[in-house]
């Protein structure tokens, strides 16, 4: 970690690039190529105009900006140079660079110098790391937020809150004759820890939701043969809503393809094919769907509209009655046999694949479902990290195990032990409490080491 | 002159540190101002309390005097916090001043190996940066293998009261004047602390009919020490009683409080936050109304008695009219007015987890002069200083007990890396596993140290391993026998407020049930009568799920014990530390990973880059 890095770190083909180099020589490394100002001599966080010269040739003419350590994104001695954006021109400075002390950053590495340098902690690290990594835009709102350390403060929040029932317990325990200190009980304690659960169901409600949103909502499209499976995708195909890729999404199934829904993404699961379904395959389709509605977030359950129901949609209704799921009535343009009376209690939407109308109405009911709206609002708090959400699920059980041990009326110094363990929990996740896991995580995500 | 060992102080760190140095077989001097001030009691008169009585029976499993000592001077005694749980239960004594060193006395002298000689000490001799000997106000010079400091508020001792400030020990002893200087000398941080004592009053002038009576446990009748039988009379223990201040002695010591030697600005040491002056909590607790004060009687051979919570450094006259603003206080007379006394200590951190410093080889320190306070913290440390400088001139490894093994672990350990600000005070909540830590399995948990070093016989522990097989064979036996849903039996448990059975279910099952305790089931079977057996039985099988998680917890914790840190690392050089943690690493050298991450100042984030470091240079396995 002593040796200097550098990246460019702008998407290439623009009108300007940026290179950034940051350790020790940063600073030494750049003025050996660079004319006009002995950049060593500068002052911190100055901009300076000149040329970078490979021996006597002129490459370009730039901006050079200098931060010296510790004020800078890395805490080490950070230089930006601003050339023009052109391939040639911008890799052959970082070329340049390369020939000397200077090594290729690894992805996040700037980022791993900063959280190593204690400039940020874990979650604001991992938001970066999710910020490389996005996939839309919503996602990257998400990741931006974090990194602007909301989370941390709803976190933060909670351990306060927990701190000071912990602080109360400890108290009376140490100070057992002093009728000065309010003595805690289990019947004061469980409406708060019981306030606090609730706070932290939300917050992994929403993190949940919020994690649909950067990774896409896990959608499974299932009805009998011919009801319009393959139309609905197609109509999302003709609305250049698919993208049709052969993304391995888990270990079971298949991500088909992933449709865009005004920024919100729904993976959609292959189940034998949809897109065939004139196959004869299709019959084992639909089984295997319905063993499939565990493992995804969404069911569109499709009937057919110029039909009553049959026996075999019946079954699809009640085995989707507990899932996330939209019943898509595909109508066509004939009138609407389906009763539905049958139905009243779920989530219905009319479609009609030849014309475009329904699709916006299903995007909305989707976006209801998932609490997307809200998600989008800059001022809703939720955890944006897998390893994060499952640290908050952690300390949950933790908190679930004190309540039930309040009910149960145990001693409250044995409730103790588990919500101090659901405080260590929170505190992992924001990187105050140290654990092996971290460091065995980022040993693995950062690839430090020997 | 020559001894192995050699003792200088004679208080409760002292008497453990040279009896324990003695009984290992080593020629152990003990040095003190004043024979009559052994084992003197010069606050309190109790000994236990949440966490300090778990101690206690710790320096008991280890082969320690203190439960002992107690046990035979005993005038009042409670067990704890018994509604909370059963880790924090804990047995405080109200202790008779007179017997209480009278009996250490007579153990001391009894002692085969152990030497008392009157004197103070001025200096040390060292030679290399190794302890060579003493030289005493007396002009001699005594060569040794190892001195153990215990030295507690006498060094540069001064006594304020008011604007009033003299040098001098407790009861007027002379206090130790050169050592401490000469242990800057050496390169020890000298740091200042005050401590302070509520006054005496004569019992005959208190109205007891307005105090509340506060007597000692009547239902059960309890010892410090595992292998002692009860010494008191369970009817006939000394009461306490409480009583009150109100807002007239808040009114007379706000008036006045320029004249308290705290607040007048004549006192430099810091005092402890744990035990406040009274002057501090009508300060700080504005709001309050009143405060809790104790009278405790000091011994049944004179009728002082001590008024707990009420410790000042007010002048004698503003002392007078604060007691008698107290409702039961109107004519008490002050027979030893409060006072504060400010002491030098030296800074923890320069000390090893065995309690020998860094600086001087063969150099140990216990009790007050490494910054604790409280007579419990003081046996406790010089225990396992008489230990470890036994066990450093026979050429062994120290004794060192974890974090989860002891309270004793968890305040040597908070001592060395922490260090204090103010004088350390053992709270329950400094221990991280405190359900692995209990009263009741203090045994248990450190006997088996305490016969390897030597400290425990033969025949104490071969009782020891016979409660321990009664305890397995007791769980195992409940597991095994059910009992079935006849009339006779549901009426039993009926009568016990359980749900009647509908099916056989074992015992072991039956004592899960909340409302059941393991007395109960004698009713049903014949079970060992031995309470102490029982309870470890109860606690076991009652919180099985929650031993189980806290021992998952410090197996964690352990693991990062385990990961060791060469002492000889330069942290200058590792790059990315923040500078805060890379200069409280270079002062503490941590010798763990685990004892890394509990230096205040040093950040996870230190930790990893720490980790890195040391995975780069191979030394970290694991």
């Amino acid at each position: 970690m002593e040796d200097t890095i550098a990246a460019i770190s702008t998407a290439l083909g623009g009108a300007i690039s940026i290179i950034r180099i940051s350790g020790s020589k940063a600073i030494e490394e750049v003025n050996n190529i660079f004319s006009q100002t002995d950049l060593t001599k500068v002052k911190s966080h100055t901009v300076h105009y000149g040329y970078i010269v490979d021996k006597d040739e002129i490459i370009d003419e730039v901006l050079v900006t200098i931060m010296k350590s510790p004020r800078t994104y890395t805490v080490e001695d950070v230089v930006e140079i601003n050339c023009h954006g052109g391939i040639a021109t911008t890799t052959k400075i970082l070329n340049l660079l390369l020939k000397n002390n200077v090594r290729l950053a690894e992805p996040g590495e700037f980022t791993k110098r900063a959280f190593l340098n204690g400039r940020i902690d874990l979650i604001e690290a991992e938001s970066v790391m999710d910020l490389i990594t996005v996939k839309n835009d919503e996602a990257r709102k998400i990741a931006i937020s974090n990194l602007r350390g909301k989370s941390s403060d709803e976190i933060k929040q909670l351990r306060d809150k927990i701190l000071q029932i912990l602080a109360n317990i400890e108290v009376n325990i140490d100070y057992p004759e002093y009728e000065d200190i309010e003595v805690i009980t289990t019947n004061d304690l469980l409406p708060k820890i019981k306030k606090i659960i609730e706070e932290m169901q939300l917050l992994i409600e929403n993190s949940q939701n919020g994690q649909l949103l950067k990774e896409g909502i896990k959608t499974l499209i299932v009805g009998k043969p011919n009801v319009g499976k393959s139309s609905i995708l197609n109509r999302f195909l003709k609305e250049d809503k698919a993208i049709v890729t052969d993304i391995a999404g888990t270990t079971r199934d298949i991500v088909e393809g992933t449709v865009n829904l005004n920024g919100i993404l729904l993976n959609i699961i292959d189940t034998a094919g949809i897109r065939n379904t004139d196959d004869i395959v299709e019959q084992i389709g639909v089984n295997k769907a319905l063993s499939l509605i565990d493992d995804v977030d969404l069911v569109l359950v499709v009937l057919n509209g110029n039909e009553s129901l049959t026996d075999e949609d019946k079954i699809i209704l009640e085995k989707t009655k507990k899932t996330k799921s939209i019943v898509v009535i595909n109508k066509n343009d004939l009138k609407l046999k389906i009763d539905k009376s049958l139905f009243k209690n779920r989530n219905v939407v009319e479609i009609n694949t030849k014309t475009t109308t329904g699709i916006k109405p299903l995007e909305q009911k989707i976006s209801k479902l998932f609490n997307m709206e809200k998600i989008k609002d800059s001022e809703y708090k939720y955890l944006s990290n897998i390893k994060q959400i499952s640290l908050l699920q952690e300390a949950l059980v933790s908190l679930n195990n004190a309540k039930k041990g309040m009910i149960e009326k145990e001693p409250i110094d044995m409730i103790e032990l588990d919500i101090k363990q659901g405080w260590e929990k929170l505190g992992e996740i924001i990187g105050e409490t140290y654990s092996e896991e971290l460091l065995d995580k980022l040993f693995s995500e950062f690839c430090v080491g020997k | 002159m020559y001894y192995d060992i050699v003792v200088v102080g004679g208080g409760h760190a002292g008497c453990e540190a040279c009896l324990a140095s003695a009984r290992l077989g080593h020629k152990t001097l003990l040095v003190t101002g004043n024979i009559k001030n052994i084992a003197d009691m010069p606050c309190n008169p109790s000994i236990g309390g949440p966490a300090k009585g778990i101690v206690v029976r710790e320096i008991d499993a280890l082969g320690g005097q203190m439960a002992k000592n107690i046990d035979s001077s005993i005038l009042q005694m409670k067990m704890l916090n018994t509604g909370k749980g059963p880790a924090v239960r804990a047995l405080r004594a109200q202790a008779d001043k007179v017997i209480y060193p009278k009996k250490m006395i007579e153990t001391l002298t009894k002692q085969k190996n152990l030497e008392i000689l009157e004197d103070l000490v001025k200096d040390l001799i060292i030679e290399d940066k190794k302890i060579k000997g003493i030289k005493l106000n007396s002009g001699k010079s005594i060569l040794t293998k190892a001195v153990i400091l215990t030295t507690g508020t006498y060094l540069n001792a001064t006594i304020l009261v008011g604007d009033n400030k003299k040098s001098s020990g407790p009861h007027g002893e002379k206090p130790a004047l050169y050592l401490s200087d000469n242990l800057k000398k050496l390169g020890f941080n000298i740091i200042r602390l005050k401590t302070g004592t509520p006054p005496r009053l004569e019992k005959k002038s208190i109205d007891f009919s307005k105090a509340k009576l506060e007597s000692g446990d009547k239902d059960q009748s309890f010892t410090f020490s595992f292998d002692n039988k009860i010494q008191y009379k369970i009817d006939k223990q000394v009461p306490c009683y409480l009583v009150y201040t109100n807002t007239k002695t808040h009114e007379i010591i706000k008036n006045n409080l320029d004249k308290s030697s705290m607040y007048g600005g004549y006192a430099v040491g810091i005092g402890p936050r744990y035990c406040p002056s009274i002057e501090d909590k009508v300060v700080r607790f504005q709001d309050k109304e009143r405060h809790q004060l104790f009278l405790e009687p000091e011994s049944i051979y004179y009728d002082d008695i001590y008024l707990q919570g009420f410790s000042t450094s007010m002048p004698h006259d503003i002392q007078e009219q604060m007691v008698h603003s107290i409702s039961g206080l109107e004519n008490a007379i002050i027979k030893k007015y409060a006072y504060a006394i400010e002491y030098d200590a030296i800074d923890p951190t320069q000390l090893k987890q065995s309690l020998e410093t860094k600086i001087i080889s063969g150099l140990f320190t216990a009790g007050q002069i490494n910054g604790t306070s409280g007579y419990e913290e003081a046996a406790g440390q010089g225990l396992i200083a008489g230990i470890n400088a036994s066990l450093k001139i026979e050429g062994k490894n120290p004794l060192i007990l974890k974090r989860s093994d002891a309270y004793i672990g968890v305040l040597i350990d908070d001592l060395v890396t922490k260090g204090i600000k103010d004088p350390y005070r053992l709270l329950t909540s400094r221990a991280e596993y405190r359900l692995l830590l209990r009263h009741d399995n203090a045994d248990l948990r450190l006997r088996k140290y305490g016969y390897e070093v030597g400290l425990v016989n033969k025949k104490q522990y071969q009782k020891f391993q016979e409660k321990q097989q009664e305890i397995l064979d007791t769980i195992e036996e409940l597991k095994k026998i059910k009992i079935t849903p006849t009339t006779k039996n549901n009426n039993i448990l009926v009568k016990m407020n359980t749900k009647p059975l509908k099916s056989a279910i074992t015992l072991y099952e039956l004592l899960k049930r909340p409302e059941i305790n393991i007395q109960d089931l004698k009713e049903l079977c014949k079970i060992s009568n031995d309470c102490a057996i029982l309870e470890e039985v109860e606690i076991n099988i009652k919180y099985e799920g929650y031993i189980k998680k806290a021992i998952a917890e410090a197996e964690k914790m352990l693991k990062l014990e385990n990961k060791k840190i060469p002492t000889d690392i330069d942290y200058n050089k590792i790059k990315n530390l923040a500078s805060e943690a890379k200069q409280k690493l270079q002062q503490i050298k941590p010798t763990s990973i685990g004892q890394a991450t509990r230096i205040s100042g040093v950040n996870p984030s230190d930790i990893t880059v720490l980790m890195i470091y040391l995975k780069k240079r191979g030394v970290v396995s694991g």
